[in-house]
């Protein structure tokens, strides 16, 4: 049937043929729905494999004229355009701004009423006070590694977290609460390493700050295992955190058990998880090795309550920082390469990305 | 005038896919669209999207039996372009206006609602074409995409004859259309 379907319609039946099938066709309301669906679905086939030709024609095109240089050399931004556009517009553009400006007060002072207070005594900004013997340590651990000292013997360090690489160029994000009040900032890798870094982005309301390593040894990576996931997590959701409540970088392991923070803060998530002083600025992970918050805060009266920043901040932290233009080239990866990955080997690909902070006061 | 045949000749080879012609038009246009794209929040990727995006339309219009172009192809393409990123922004939660230096445009709505309808009967059958699974896959895509003849297919895939070929094809065919008509009318 099938075969005299597609003869019939490709023409090669001869008159008297035809003329039969069509004859069947009118007596015959089946055939002649068989035969119309058929039509439409080679119609179709032939287009999908007519369009996939052309497609793989315009792919070789497109990358052969890409490796010729002839397409793809544009300039930045043309001047004369946007001025052009701002003499026209300029007066909108005032009376635009303005109630924009008004919108903007208003908003803000409305945010301000009915936000929650800045959590006080509730809650415990998990950052560790480092006593001076712990630098002993630390240059035991620096003579091991063969590695030159960077911070000063006697050198005050008053308080640590955690920090992780969100841009193999060298940028981490930490807490803003880690770094208040530094002087200088040194991280330290989980070998020991110690490399100077400055802060380049405090976001106090957020609670996250951007450092920047800025040190000859540091070596870029060119990616991160992990990625920043972009869209919400799920409640119930596993979770993996690493930081550095002590010395050494810790694992814990523990569940998403509220989609907002402390006393219903939409900017965070409350996780369960041991975290401990130090923890702070560490990267919540789910199971598919994607940052899905940074850990920053715990809560004082309940055990195991813990809170973090959510990822969507992180990117909105960093799009606001894009703006302020000191930093144009900051790329976070959404995709994670240790998807799928046993847990041992997950975490032995990201420890390399986490870095104790380790903090002078002023 | 001459530009005026040069183009409509550029438009007969495209409807051909015809490789000097598609090279003709990306080379005039291509650097167009991703200035827009790239000006307008965009990468270099989503610039390359776009524009071959737009050139699909191009090519199917300029395939169809009722084909008339009643501006420049430079137009044509820069308008497509232009309405697909906003669309896009628009997708993204970014209500932007494009900034734009190039005046000329044309309304295009309506070849882009015809697109979009080609464009998910295109996705239904290459959601089909990967369920099948192999040989049936490549056999038919032998048949259909490269128009090879059941002589050539059944040499290729081992088959005794021509014949033999032929039913493997039907068979894999009946399946694909199975699979097929399941999702075009659950869609439509």
């Amino acid at each position: 049937m099938i075969d005299a379907a597609e003869r019939y319609l490709r023409g090669e039946m001869d008159e008297q043929e035809i003329a039969m099938f069509e004859e069947l066709r009118k007596t015959n309301p089946e055939i002649d729905q068989f035969v119309v669906e058929h039509h439409l679905f080679v119609e179709e086939i032939e287009r999908y494999g007519d369009l996939k030709r052309f497609k793989a024609n315009m792919y070789d095109v497109h990358h052969s004229l890409k490796e010729t240089g002839e397409i793809g050399d544009v300039k930045p931004k043309e001047k004369g355009m946007l001025v052009h556009m701002w003499d026209r517009y300029r007066k909108v553009i005032a009376v635009a701004a303005s109630i924009a400006g008004l919108t903007a007060l208003l908003i803000s002072g409305l945010v301000m009423m009915f936000s929650p207070k800045a959590p006080i005594s509730d809650i415990e900004e998990l950052k560790k006070k480092v006593n001076n013997l712990e630098v002993s340590t630390k240059s035991q651990a620096n003579v091991l590694n063969d590695v030159k000292k960077k911070i000063e013997p006697g050198t005050p360090i008053s308080f640590g977290g955690t920090s992780f690489l969100i841009d193999g160029k060298g940028y981490l994000l930490t807490s803003s609460h880690v770094v208040s009040d530094a002087s200088q900032v040194f991280v330290q890798n989980n070998k020991g390493q110690d490399f100077r870094a400055e802060i380049i982005y405090n976001d106090v309301k957020r609670d996250l700050a951007i450092l920047k390593i800025n040190d000859q040894d540091f070596k870029p990576l060119i990616n991160l295992p992990y990625g920043i996931r972009k869209s919400a997590s799920e409640l119930a959701e596993p979770i993996f955190t690493l930081g550095y409540p002590k010395d050494e970088i810790v694992y814990g392991e523990g569940y998403l058990s509220a989609m907002t923070g402390f006393k219903g803060d939409t900017m965070s998530s409350q996780i369960t998880i041991s975290a401990n002083p130090g923890n702070s600025g560490g990267p919540v992970l789910n199971k598919n090795g994607e940052v899905i918050g940074m850990l920053n805060a715990r809560q004082r009266t309940a055990e195991g309550v813990v809170f973090a920043v959510k990822s969507q901040h992180i990117f909105r932290t960093i799009d606001e920082l894009k703006r302020l233009d000191s930093i144009q080239n900051i790329k976070m990866s959404t995709s994670s390469s240790i998807r799928g990955m046993e847990r041992t080997q997950q975490v032995k690909k990201i420890e390399e990305c986490i870095y104790m902070v380790k903090v002078v006061m002023k | 005038m001459s530009n005026y045949l040069q183009e409509s000749v550029l438009l007969k080879g495209l409807a051909n896919n015809d490789k000097e012609a598609v090279e003709t038009i990306y080379k005039d246009n291509y650097n167009l669209v991703q200035q827009l794209v790239i000006n307008n929040n965009g990468t270099e990727d989503d610039a390359r999207d776009i524009f071959q995006e737009a050139l699909i339309i191009l090519y199917q219009k300029a395939k169809s039996d009722s084909f008339e172009l009643n501006c420049q192809i430079k137009t044509y393409v820069y308008s497509v372009s232009r309405r697909l990123w906003l669309k896009r922004l628009q997708y993204n939660k970014r209500f932007e206006t494009p900034v734009d230096n190039f005046s000329e445009m044309v309304s295009v709505e309506e070849d882009l609602s015809v697109h979009e309808k080609m464009d998910r009967q295109y996705s239904i059958m290459r959601g089909a074409m990967g369920k099948i699974g192999e040989p049936c896959k490549s056999l038919l895509e032998a048949f259909y995409v490269h128009h090879k003849n059941m002589q050539e297919i059944a040499s290729f895939f081992g088959y005794t004859n021509a014949d033999n070929a032929k039913n493997q094809k039907y068979k894999c065919l009946m399946r694909l259309k199975k699979l097929f008509f399941a999702q075009y009318k659950n869609g439509n």
